[in-house]
């Protein structure tokens, strides 16, 4: 069925054919239509499934908690400072290793308030043990919602996925998606058939103390849970592809990369912007590629190293900074090449606090990289540096 | 020292399936200072029952209040409750 539609729409459209059984969620600010979609769609019996809106996010995670310790499919959206109040438990619900599926809208950090784009929110819950995954469109939006719950659900994993996507550029724009059909998505996604549960009939205590001797053990086999959730990513990216027909990139998607010298990595609707960037700095006779990652965490070591081999400049992305070192994206970009690439790895932060990035401010900006005019490995392509300079080269912000 | 279990071996994220299982762990070794009821002075009226936060306190046949002394933490509320002075602490190590 094609719609056309908000993403934060489609994403209830993809709850109801995943059949998710529990939806928990905070209906207020920084809320978004997730929520406000998925109880019309109860409401008006398109969807069978419990909604328990509850008094705050951190409520939302411990009912989620709750209700996936019971056994059934289990669902949750919030955003920004709503993503910040679960903080604890999402450790808990990675931590027990309940499989569940979460959106997170991308949002800026207060103070000062602000409900514009950037990824410091979902960044800043990177070590919770949840896997992240980043789309770039209204139909990828869809369909990893569909796949998250296959990665979450695989034995191999049984961790949280967080789907993460950007606001305002995704959240509330309209595009045309292609909805799968219901028989196509449960050939995809069997029932979820969990391998415990809280039961009246089988008492049993879980997240309960565990001592020195057995903790890290058990912090061990989440480890071992991101690293197969890898091959989990790709499978069932290769599945949905054999049954569904669309493909979107396992952990990442790649754009021009195998004859290209120099590389564009970035996550989400900037990649999108970047893949512009790319083909016209391939107009101008720069062999440029993207990688756009998909998966932040597992994230993609090997393949970012084998991407990188042999390439002369990469160009990392950042719409959030880890103040005191730089760009997330970037770091980890630069750890995985370790030992493997001798390319220069540039990082350029920038679309802060749903600053507008457009695809000539990355074209300009790569193409400085490129000649080796960059001093610094650390830049800020559109930030105002004096009252004169306008922010980039589309004059964003006049002059007053 | 009992050998471990390797990481794999151990119940998936430490769930514990057989319940009730917390009786076999025994706080009483984590006590410093141990109870003692002085039956001369004991008048049997089990306010030491009544405020052990452990439940480690029960009634022995003669209807005095006895310590079990497998949970009992020593901290020592039933010593300070008692109005009668029967209960004293006395060091572990002595």
């Amino acid at each position: 069925m094609k719609l056309v539609d908000i993403a934060n729409h489609v994403v209830a459209h993809a709850v109801r054919l995943a059949r998710v059984d529990v939806v928990s969620a905070y209906p207020i600010t920084p809320q978004t239509q997730v929520i406000e979609e998925i109880s019309r769609l109860i409401d008006e019996g398109l969807m069978d499934c419990e909604y328990i809106p509850v008094e705050s996010e951190h409520s939302a995670m411990a009912a989620l908690i709750g209700a996936a310790a019971t056994g059934v499919r289990a669902f949750s959206a919030t955003s920004a400072h709503g993503l910040a109040y679960m903080h604890e438990l999402l450790h808990w619900a990675a931590g027990i290793r309940l499989p569940m599926v979460m959106v997170n809208v991308n949002r800026a950090m207060g103070p000062g308030w602000n409900i514009w784009c950037d990824h410091q929110d979902s960044i800043a819950q990177r070590d919770t043990g949840w896997v992240q995954l980043y789309c770039a469109s209204h139909q990828e939006i869809a369909d990893t919602v569909i796949q998250a719950f296959r990665i979450s659900e695989d034995p191999r994993v049984i961790l949280p996925v967080m789907v993460n996507y950007d606001a305002f550029f995704l959240s509330h724009s309209y595009m045309q998606v292609d909805l799968p059909e219901q028989e196509d998505v449960d050939r995809f996604l069997p029932p979820f058939r969990t391998s415990w549960k809280l039961d009246l009939e089988h008492p049993l205590t879980h997240g309960s103390v565990i001592y020195p001797d057995d903790y890290e053990e058990v912090r061990f086999s989440m480890q071992q849970a991101q690293d197969n959730a890898r091959e989990v990513i790709r499978v069932a990216a290769e599945e949905y592809r054999e049954i569904i027909g669309r493909y979107h990139g396992d952990l990442l998607d790649r754009h021009l990369v195998n004859d290209a010298d120099h590389l564009i990595v970035a996550m989400g609707s900037i990649a999108s912007e970047s893949r512009v960037a790319v083909d016209q700095l391939r107009e101008k006779g720069y062999p440029v590629g993207l990688a756009r990652v998909r998966s932040f965490r597992p994230f993609p070591v090997e393949e970012i190293a084998a991407l990188l081999k042999g390439k002369k400049t990469v160009v990392v992305l950042d719409k959030d900074v880890s103040f005191g070192i730089g760009g997330a994206l970037y770091t980890e970009v630069k750890s995985s090449a370790y030992g493997k690439s001798q390319a220069q790895i540039y990082n350029f932060i920038t679309g802060l606090g749903g600053r507008d990035v457009t695809y000539k401010v990355i074209a300009k900006a790569t193409e400085e990289a490129i000649k080796g005019k960059l001093r610094k490995p650390i830049n800020w392509p559109t930030l105002r540096l004096n009252e004169h300079h306008l922010i980039s080269v589309e004059g964003m912000v006049k002059k007053r | 020292m009992a050998e471990l279990p390797a990481w794999k071996n151990i119940n998936f994220a430490c769930i514990v399936f057989e319940p009730g299982n917390a009786r076999e762990y025994l706080t009483g070794d984590w006590r410093s200072l141990r109870p003692e009821r002085d039956d001369s002075k004991c008048v049997k009226c089990g306010e030491c029952w009544m405020y052990c936060p452990d439940a480690a306190i029960y009634q022995d046949e003669r209807g005095f209040y006895a310590v079990d002394y497998d949970y009992c933490k020593g901290c020592g509320i039933c010593a300070k409750e008692c109005a009668h002075g029967a209960i004293v602490m006395v060091e572990e190590c002595e």
